[in-house]
């Protein structure tokens, strides 16, 4: 880490605080170039307000921002470079094309910046309409486009004004599900060609976790935990993150190997090294269900009540209060056969080795 | 789709009724005017000299109160509807005054103002030996008084429902302020520029009330068609039905051009 502080970057890089009244935006951001760094939160967490600060549509309260090496922003210096000198190219959430021009001359918009000549700017075009795959649509206006193929050209505008960051707000939020899975895929390779660092939005975790090389949960305007995509479905630090993946999240005081856990409960974990205040996540599908009190070799037993039953996928999803109380996944045909149902009372079960245990 | 017989959608009769005598009373005397129309002599009566000064003048003045409300009427529409300052509001109602004020009481308004003897008339005539109330540019002047707010408030409208977000998205593009008015705001609200356009060239070739007071009533200085119409009607009234009928016609060309905008604006969004 003190390396990479020390060596001069070319990303993002910079503290951004943006104060709305009593709410406020604020946290350090490092995008190295190449890096495809994905913010998530919940709605109202500040990202979009992020983003903006980055492109220089909204000027930051205090802070400081740098990209590829400039100080763009800086409140206490009077440094404030306007959106059009920052050279970001932005996706944004509904892409933004303008209505009145081909696809052709939204992408020909940006090409035309820092002075290039017309023809140069059309050549510029043509290369990123032919690089995304959007010449037989070259014509069109972006009201006869599909949600996919918007994203394409929105895109292919962004790139085509040689920016030094590209940052994406929430580039899968207009598209229909069924087409999320396709153009996820294309976006994340067009992702990986870019040379640049890339600031990324959502609150899909999917995005993240196909996108991102690194991951920053913002909450309520403040970073809760960072890391890769692989660590932070892991070991979630919040409730949020918790949900967001499907997973239990419980909070206990450990000593010893016995977890005490926060509104009643003992857990028993292999890892008698960690102590004091610890996180615990547990799939849902790492729990079992059973009628009778089980007499097998799993070392966590405990009764509850069964709250709400709620089908995910190919698996039911049952909401179980108890000590503690959890979300375990089964099968449509173990609701038949334990006979659940909202009331009936039931035995947990979950082996030791299923309940991920870190520091909180 | 055309359908003939019982529909599940029928009016009560309470609708239907007084419905259809309001359609008949505004359409009614628009049918007196065609068919009492002097069809056979209308040519000589457009053509004489009276009325060729009145259409020549209504052009002229018309098309100037319509450029003077595009060279300042846009860029005040404009500051209302994107720059915060103070007495917008104020600003605002003061636009839609002429909407609703007498057209009469506007003339006289006006040459309070600009009068030989106004408020700010009397510097016009002392220092540049500028003189409006009865010229033909007075005329212009009264039109534009009261047919400008309709370009602002379309032009305002237009504005404040345009997305702000694509000015944005040409702003990181490394589009300038400039550059963004003319290459995203312009064109998308070129085509309310133009309703709103035709719709102050249409009020400002019907005025009448503050031309005849500000302006008064001189063949081929201030004769606008409005007033040859009222003259003619103590005259020759042939001539009166005659001038009428152009207007009408200014009218319905004008509907047609705004129907065919609204329509393509509507398919494009």
């Amino acid at each position: 880490m003190s390396d990479e502080r020390a060596a001069p970057r070319a990303g993002i890089e910079g503290r951004v605080v943006v104060a709305r009244g009593a709410w406020s935006l604020d946290l350090d951001v490092a995008v190295a170039p190449g890096e495809v760094v994905c913010v998530i939160g919940p709605n109202g967490a500040g990202k979009s307000t992020l983003l903006r600060a980055v492109c220089g549509l909204t000027p930051l309260t205090s802070g400081r921002l740098s990209l590829a090496g400039t100080v763009v922003d800086d409140p206490a210096a009077d440094v404030l470079v306007a959106a059009q000198q920052r050279h970001v190219g932005v996706v944004f959430q509904d892409y933004r094309l303008f209505p009145h021009l081909s696809v052709r001359d939204n992408v020909a918009f940006g090409a035309r910046r820092s002075g290039r000549s017309r023809t140069a700017a059309r050549e510029q075009a043509s290369y990123w309409v032919e690089r995304l795959d959007l010449a037989s649509l070259a014509g069109r206006r972006p009201a006869q486009l599909s949600g996919g193929q918007a994203q394409r050209v929105a895109l292919a505008r962004a790139l085509a004004s040689d920016p030094s960051a590209l940052v994406l707000d929430e580039p899968m939020a207009a598209l229909d599900a069924g087409t999320r899975i396709d153009v996820r895929g294309e976006l994340r390779r067009h992702l990986r060609e870019f040379s640049g660092p890339t600031l990324l939005v959502t609150h899909d975790p999917l995005d993240a976790l196909v996108l991102a090389d690194r991951l920053v949960v913002l909450e309520d305007g403040r970073v809760t935990q960072t890391g890769t995509a692989h660590d932070v479905a892991r070991r979630p630090a919040s409730d949020y993150v918790a949900r967001l993946l499907g997973l239990n999240l419980l909070r206990g005081r450990a000593d010893d190997g016995d977890i005490e856990v926060e509104g009643g409960g003992v857990l028993h974990v292999p890892d008698d090294a960690v102590t004091g205040t610890v996180l615990v996540a547990v799939r849902p599908s790492a729990i079992a269900l059973h009628v009778e009190r089980p007499a097998g070799s799993a070392r966590n037993v405990w009764p509850g009540v069964v709250e709400g039953l709620e089908p995910i996928g190919d698996r039911v999803r049952v909401t179980v209060a108890g000590a503690p109380s959890v979300l375990v996944d089964v099968t449509p045909g173990a609701v038949s056969d334990l006979h659940l149902a909202p009331g009936e009372p039931v035995w947990l079960s979950a082996k030791a080795t299923e309940l991920e245990v870190y520091p909180g | 789709m055309s359908r003939r017989g019982r529909s599940v959608t029928a009016p009560p009769w309470p609708v239907a009724v007084p419905a259809a005598f309001a359609l008949l009373f505004l359409g009614l005397p628009l049918l007196g005017l065609l068919v009492r129309a002097p069809w056979g002599r209308m040519w000589s009566v457009l053509t004489s000299p009276t009325s060729l000064d009145a259409l020549r003048l209504s052009l002229i003045t018309a098309t100037s109160a319509t450029l003077v409300s595009f060279v300042v009427g846009v860029p005040l529409a404009w500051l209302l509807a994107r720059a915060v300052f103070p007495g917008r509001r104020i600003a605002r109602a003061l636009v839609t005054v002429p909407l609703v004020l007498p057209p009469v009481v506007g003339g006289i308004a006006l040459l309070l103002a600009f009068g030989r003897r106004g408020m700010v008339g009397q510097y016009l005539d002392s220092c540049c030996g500028i003189t409006l109330p009865f010229t033909t540019p007075g005329v212009v002047v009264a039109e534009a008084f009261v047919a400008m707010p309709f370009l602002i408030i379309t032009v305002e409208g237009a504005l404040r429902s345009l997305d702000t977000g694509l000015e944005d998205a040409a702003a990181t593009l490394g589009a300038g302020r400039l550059e963004i008015f003319r290459r995203v705001t312009l064109p998308l609200i070129g085509p309310s520029l133009i309703a709103g356009g035709v719709l102050t060239f249409a009020r400002a070739l019907g005025e009448f009330g503050a031309t005849i007071t500000f302006a008064g009533n001189l063949p081929g200085v201030t004769q606008t068609l409005p007033l040859a119409v009222y003259v003619g009607l103590e005259g020759d009234p042939s001539e009166a039905v005659a001038l009428s009928l152009v207007l009408l016609a200014v009218s319905v060309l004008v509907l047609v051009l705004l129907r065919d905008r609204w329509l393509r604006t509507g398919a494009a969004s």
